[in-house]
C-alpha cells in the first residue's frame, strides 16, 4: 500500500512536470531553445494565482488570470529577448535564458519579499479523499485532472485543427511550411501562447500544492523540465509526457530509497546522466 | 590593507575559474553549465587533505587532480552528446554533485567542513592566486597560438569538418575538460585554505551562472576579455552596496543585455570599437 502511495505521489509529481515540459518542449521543438525562463512565466502565474485568490478569496478566478498574465509573459519573451538572437549561435539564446530568469528571482523578491507568500484560505489543501487507504487532497487530484485535461486539448488541438496542422508543419520544415501560407512568426507566438499558459496554471497548483508561493519555486522545476525533454528527446512530444510521468515516480521513490545518497533535485540529474549515456537521442528520440 | 588584499584575492579567483570555463566554453565550444562543481570537488579534495594533516603543497595538487579527474569523465559524457544536450548534462553533473555532497556526512553535509588549515597569511593567499591568475592567463594566451589552440578552434567551429580534416577531435574535447576543471580545481584548493571553511551552497548553479557570466561579459573566446569580465564581476558588488544586495538581478540582467546586444561581451565592444581583436 505505501509502495502504491508513493507511485501515486510520483504520478502527481509527474503532471506537474509534464506541464511544464510539454510548453519547453514546444518551443524547442520550434526554434531549438531551451527556454529556461519559463520557470519565470510559472512563478509569475502562481504570484498572479495567489493573489486574486487572497483578494477576491475564489480559486476559479485565480486560474484564468494566471493563465493570462503567463500567457502574456511569455510571448513578451519571446519578442524581446529570442526573436533578435535566432541567427546567433544557441548558446547565446540559452544563455540569455538563464539571465532572465535569476534575475528575474530578485525581481520577485524585490516586489513581494523574500519569505514567499500563502494563500489566505487554502480549502484545496486541507480537504482529503481516501479511498482503499490511499489518500490525495483536491489539489492533488486537480493537477491530474489539469494535466491530462490540458495536454488533451492540446493533442485535440495538435491533430484536429487547422492551426494545429499548421504548428506541425513549421516544427518540421518551416521553410516549406511558410511556402505553403503558414505564417510561421505567428505560429511561434501562438506555441509561447500556449506553452505559457500551461506553465502559469502549472504555476497556482504547485503554489497551492506547497501553500507556499515564493521567488525562487520555479527554477528548480524549470531545470528538472530541461532535463525532462531532453530525456525524452529534444522537441518529442510523446517522449516528454513519458519521462515527465517517469521522473515523478523516480523521484518519489528515490527520496524514499536514496535519501541516504542524494537529495531529490540529484536524482532527476542522475536519471537523467544515465540515460543519456545509453542512449543520447533520448528515451524516444530518434538517432541522427 | 586586508580588506584589499582579500578583494584582489577572489578577484584572482574568479580569473582563474573564468578562463578554465573559457578554455572549455571559448577556446572548444562545449557549453558547461556546471563549472562551479568542478570548483567544489577540488575546494572538497584539497580540504580533506589538509584536514588529514596533508601540506597546502600537496593538497592544491590533489584538489586539481580530483578536479581534472573529474573533468576527464565529463569530456566523455560530451563525446556522447553535443551541444544542447550536453548544456544540459554539464548543468546536471552541477545537481549532481551539490545534491551527493549534501547527504554525505563524511563530507560534512549542509555543515561543509570547518577548520581547515591555513597556513599563509592574507599576502600568501593573494599572490598565490594572482600568480596562479597569470601563469594561467599566459598559458591560455600560449594554447590560442598553438597548434592545439587552432584545433580547439576548428572543433568548436564545426565538429564533422574537423574530423574530416583528421582532427582527434575527442582527445581535443577531453584535453579542454582536463585543462578546465583542474584549474577549477585549483582555485577551489586555494578558496578552501582561505575561508577555512566550505559549504556545499558556495558551489552551487547560481555560482556556475557567476562564473559563466564573467566568461560572457567579457567575451567568451579572448581570454584578456575574460580576465577582464572577472575582475569586473568581482569589483562590481565591492563597490555598490546594492549590487551586492541584489547580485543575482544585476548578473542575470548583465548576462541578458551582453547577450541581447553584444554577444561578444567586452572583448566584442573593443574589437567594434578600435577593429582589434582581444587575444
Amino acid at each position: 500500500m505505501y509502495l502504491l502511495e508513493l507511485l501515486l505521489v510520483g504520478l502527481v509529481w509527474g503532471c506537474t512536470y509534464a506541464m511544464m515540459a510539454l510548453g519547453l518542449t514546444l518551443v524547442y521543438g520550434l526554434l531549438r531553445i531551451l527556454h529556461v525562463a519559463q520557470a519565470t512565466v510559472f512563478t509569475l502565474g502562481a504570484y498572479v494565482g495567489l493573489l486574486v485568490a487572497n483578494h477576491t478569496g475564489s480559486l476559479a478566478l485565480a486560474f484564468p488570470a494566471a493563465a493570462l498574465s503567463a500567457a502574456a509573459l511569455g510571448p513578451l519573451i519571446y519578442r524581446l529577448v529570442y526573436q533578435p538572437m535566432l541567427d546567433k549561435p544557441p548558446y547565446v539564446a540559452l544563455v540569455a535564458s538563464i539571465g532572465l530568469l535569476i534575475a528575474m528571482e530578485d525581481g520577485f523578491r524585490l516586489l513581494f519579499g523574500p519569505y514567499g507568500l500563502s494563500f489566505t484560505r487554502n480549502t484545496w489543501f486541507t480537504t482529503t479523499y481516501s479511498w482503499a487507504g490511499l489518500s490525495l487532497n483536491v489539489v492533488q487530484i486537480s493537477m491530474v485532472i489539469a494535466a491530462v485535461g490540458l495536454l488533451s486539448a492540446f493533442a485535440w488541438f495538435a491533430t484536429r485543427t487547422r492551426a494545429g496542422v499548421a504548428w506541425r508543419a513549421t516544427v518540421s520544415d518551416p521553410a516549406m511550411a511558410e511556402s505553403f501560407g503558414v505564417g510561421v512568426s505567428g505560429v511561434r507566438y501562438q506555441s509561447f501562447f500556449i506553452a505559457s499558459a500551461l506553465a502559469g496554471v502549472a504555476g497556482v497548483l504547485v503554489g497551492l500544492l506547497n501553500n507556499l508561493v515564493e521567488p525562487g519555486m520555479g527554477a528548480m522545476i524549470g531545470y528538472k523540465g530541461l532535463a525532462i525533454i531532453v530525456l525524452g528527446g529534444l522537441g518529442n512530444v510523446p517522449g516528454t509526457l513519458v519521462a515527465s510521468l517517469l521522473l515523478g515516480v523516480i523521484e518519489s521513490f528515490g527520496t524514499v530509497y536514496l535519501d541516504k545518497l542524494l537529495d531529490r533535485d540529484a536524482i532527476a540529474f542522475l536519471v537523467l546522466i544515465v540515460i543519456l549515456m545509453i542512449r543520447p537521442q533520448g528515451l524516444l528520440g530518434k538517432a541522427h | 590593507m586586508d580588506y584589499y588584499l582579500s578583494v584582489a584575492t577572489f578577484a584572482a579567483l574568479n580569473a582563474i575559474l573564468a578562463l578554465g570555463l573559457n578554455l572549455i566554453s571559448g577556446f572548444c565550444g562545449q557549453v558547461s553549465l556546471g563549472h562551479a562543481a568542478f570548483y567544489g570537488l577540488g575546494a572538497y579534495a584539497a580540504a580533506l587533505c589538509a584536514v588529514a594533516g596533508a601540506p597546502i603543497w600537496l593538497s592544491i595538487p590533489v584538489g586539481m587532480l580530483v578536479a581534472g579527474v573529474f573533468g576527464v569523465i565529463t569530456g566523455f559524457a560530451a563525446l556522447r552528446v553535443r551541444e544542447d544536450f550536453l548544456a544540459i548534462v554539464t548543468m546536471g553533473v552541477g545537481f549532481l554533485f551539490l545534491g551527493v555532497v549534501r547527504k554525505q556526512q563524511w563530507l560534512g553535509a549542509e555543515m561543509g567542513i570547518a577548520r581547515i588549515p591555513s597556513p599563509l597569511d592574507k599576502w600568501g593567499y593573494a599572490l598565490l592566486s594572482i600568480g596562479a591568475a597569470i601563469a594561467l592567463l599566459l598559458l591560455s594566451l600560449h594554447i590560442r597560438r598553438s597548434w592545439m589552440g587552432r584545433a580547439f578552434g576548428a572543433v568548436a567551429q564545426d565538429e564533422d569538418a574537423a574530423r574530416s580534416v583528421g582532427i582527434d577531435v575527442a582527445g581535443y574535447k577531453i584535453t579542454a575538460f582536463l585543462l578546465g576543471t583542474a584549474a577549477a580545481g585549483l582555485a577551489g584548493g586555494i578558496y578552501a585554505h582561505m575561508t577555512q571553511l566550505i559549504v556545499p551552497d558556495a558551489f552551487n548553479f547560481v555560482q556556475s551562472v557567476t562564473i559563466l557570466a564573467m566568461v560572457v561579459v567579457g567575451g567568451i573566446g579572448s581570454s584578456w576579455g575574460v580576465v577582464a569580465g572577472a575582475v569586473l564581476l568581482t569589483l562590481m558588488p565591492e563597490m555598490f552596496r546594492f549590487i551586492n544586495d541584489y547580485k543575482l538581478l544585476v548578473y542575470g540582467g548583465l548576462l541578458l543585455v551582453v547577450m541581447r546586444f553584444s554577444p561578444g561581451g567586452l572583448a566584442g565592444l573593443v574589437f567594434r570599437l578600435t577593429g582589434r581583436r582581444l587575444a
